[in-house]
């Protein structure tokens, strides 16, 4: 049996029949194609599968792809606009913060979702706001640092132009 | 990789139709999922049907209304923490909250989701039997209420029958009260080792006597209005006039340290009594051994989470 789910990922609409007990990060990355999110524990302990649903980050592994029918996603892809990379993603360019990269997707998601609510968090308020997510290469000092550069440099003045201004 | 078996899925879009899909045999509700997808990878939990209720708006309410807090079974754990009326009446739900999974999960995970998985090292269960609180529970025919200290049978069992849904959890405020939330984890976003939350009524005592320590037994605090020397009122601590205490995976019944509670109504609300309250609690749970640590020394985290939720209760009580 096949249920329809209808979603807009990063602003475009998709909609496909799938198994009701289909994850939603396998909907993400084996139905759309869209593999930046990566899958991760697969018991809601690493973080790397967060997007978001509508407004607000969730672990993929562990929401149904029915669950987000209607509804609208937005993923690692999405953070980009006009061809330019987010505050966030520079961060993580500026600052060294990924290694292996595995983790980058879901640590990116969260941390924009940290800076649209608290756009200027301290050191205790990023790794609280990561506290759900893991680095297995153990950079979170870099991770960290990341995040502070992407509140430090906000989205106003475009990230392109940005690129280098920092290290 | 872990997928759950195969499922059928159902949305609701009112308590009336979720009551309606729940009548079916097998069927479970599916809130946040936070427990119950990553149980049903495991084939822990192998429902037929998955009544979806996350489109219900009417169960996801946090409202003062009259002497009631009330809180809708669909409220998000971030939206307990960040409720303000909610950590005014009782910032015990707040200690809780910070200290529940990971943020993330906080935004998905529910209040009522929590209840109802029952699991015995889950924090709200125990927040909300120390603080008494009713849930209100939706069925066919009608609606009734079971007390929170009743709602839970065992591990992963409660009080809801096949076809019924939890709407609400109600709690009583009172004037007079403080409660805090104590817990030891291993690490961020874990469960707990052991855990503790303490909810305390006091009465500002006048004239209140105290025994003087040469006539003490058993090294317990006298209660207040026992025979002895009169301490002056301006040094007398307030007396007890309730408690609640709510214990967290050490294997106490409903979650509840009654002994401990017992105990302490009638006495002196100072650290002397919350000590040997915790004791009492440490006496009377059931810890099990396991990864998180040997059973003595969950016991003597029981002791000492007692005592210092009870004084942090205490030192939060606005008359």
């Amino acid at each position: 049996m096949t249920i329809r789910v209808a979603v807009i990922v990063n602003g475009t609409e998709y909609a496909r029949d799938v198994e009701p007990r289909l994850l939603l990060i396998h909907f993400i990355r084996d139905e759309l194609g869209l593999t930046g999110s990566h899958w991760g524990c697969d018991t809601s302990n690493c973080g790397s599968c967060v997007v978001w649903l509508d407004a607000k980050p969730v672990k993929s592994c562990t929401l149904l792809a029915a669950m987000a029918d209607g509804h609208a996603v937005r993923t690692v892809e999405g953070l980009e606009q006009d061809g330019r990379l987010d505050p966030v993603q520079q961060g993580f360019i500026e600052c060294h913060g990924l290694q292996c990269g595995f983790c980058t997707p879901g640590m990116m998601m969260t941390a924009r979702w940290l800076l649209d609510h608290h756009p200027d968090p301290d050191e205790a308020q990023i790794r609280e706001a990561i506290s759900g997510q893991v680095c297995r290469c153990t950079g979170y000092e870099n991770i960290v640092r990341s995040i502070r550069w992407a509140a430090e440099h906000p989205r106003s003045g475009g990230a392109g132009e940005r690129a280098g201004d920092t290290a | 990789m872990q997928v759950p078996s195969h499922v059928e899925y159902e949305r609701a879009t009112s308590v009336e139709h979720a009551l309606s899909l729940l009548s079916r045999p097998e069927t479970r509700v599916l809130a946040g999922g936070h427990s119950l997808i990553p149980m049903m990878k495991l084939r822990l939990a192998q429902p037929e049907v998955l009544v979806d209720i996350n489109g219900l708006a009417e169960l996801a309410f946090i409202a003062l209304d009259g002497d009631q807090l009330r809180i809708g079974a669909l409220a998000r754990h971030a939206d307990l923490l960040s409720s303000a009326v909610a950590g005014e009446c009782f910032p015990i739900f707040h200690d809780a909250e910070r200290e529940v999974a990971d943020p993330i999960v906080r935004l998905w995970g529910t209040v009522g989701g929590s209840l109802c998985q029952a699991d015995p090292s889950e924090d709200l269960s125990a927040v909300f039997a120390a603080v008494r609180a009713t849930a209100v529970i939706r069925g066919g025919d009608g609606e009734r209420t079971v007390p929170v200290r009743e709602f839970h049978l065992g591990p992963y069992e409660t009080a809801i029958r096949p076809g019924e849904l939890l709407a609400e959890i109600r709690v009583p405020v009172r004037p007079g009260t403080g409660s805090a939330y104590q817990k030891v984890a291993r690490r961020a976003g874990d469960w707990p080792v052991a855990a503790a939350g303490a909810v305390l009524r006091l009465t500002p005592a006048r004239g209140v006597r105290r025994g003087p320590r040469g006539v003490r037994r058993g090294g317990q605090p006298p209660r207040a209005g026992g025979s002895g020397g009169v301490v002056p009122p301006e040094t007398t601590p307030p007396v007890i006039e309730s408690a609640g205490i709510g214990l967290t995976a050490v294997g106490a019944e409903h979650f509840v340290a009654a002994e401990a509670e017992d105990f302490l109504v009638g006495r002196v609300a100072d650290h002397e009594s919350f000590a040997a309250a915790g004791a009492i609690a440490a006496e009377h749970c059931h810890p099990a051994a396991d990864q998180r640590g040997p059973e003595d020394f969950k016991r003597h985290l029981v002791v000492e989470l007692t005592a210092r939720a009870l004084r942090r209760a205490a030192a939060r009580v606005i008359p």
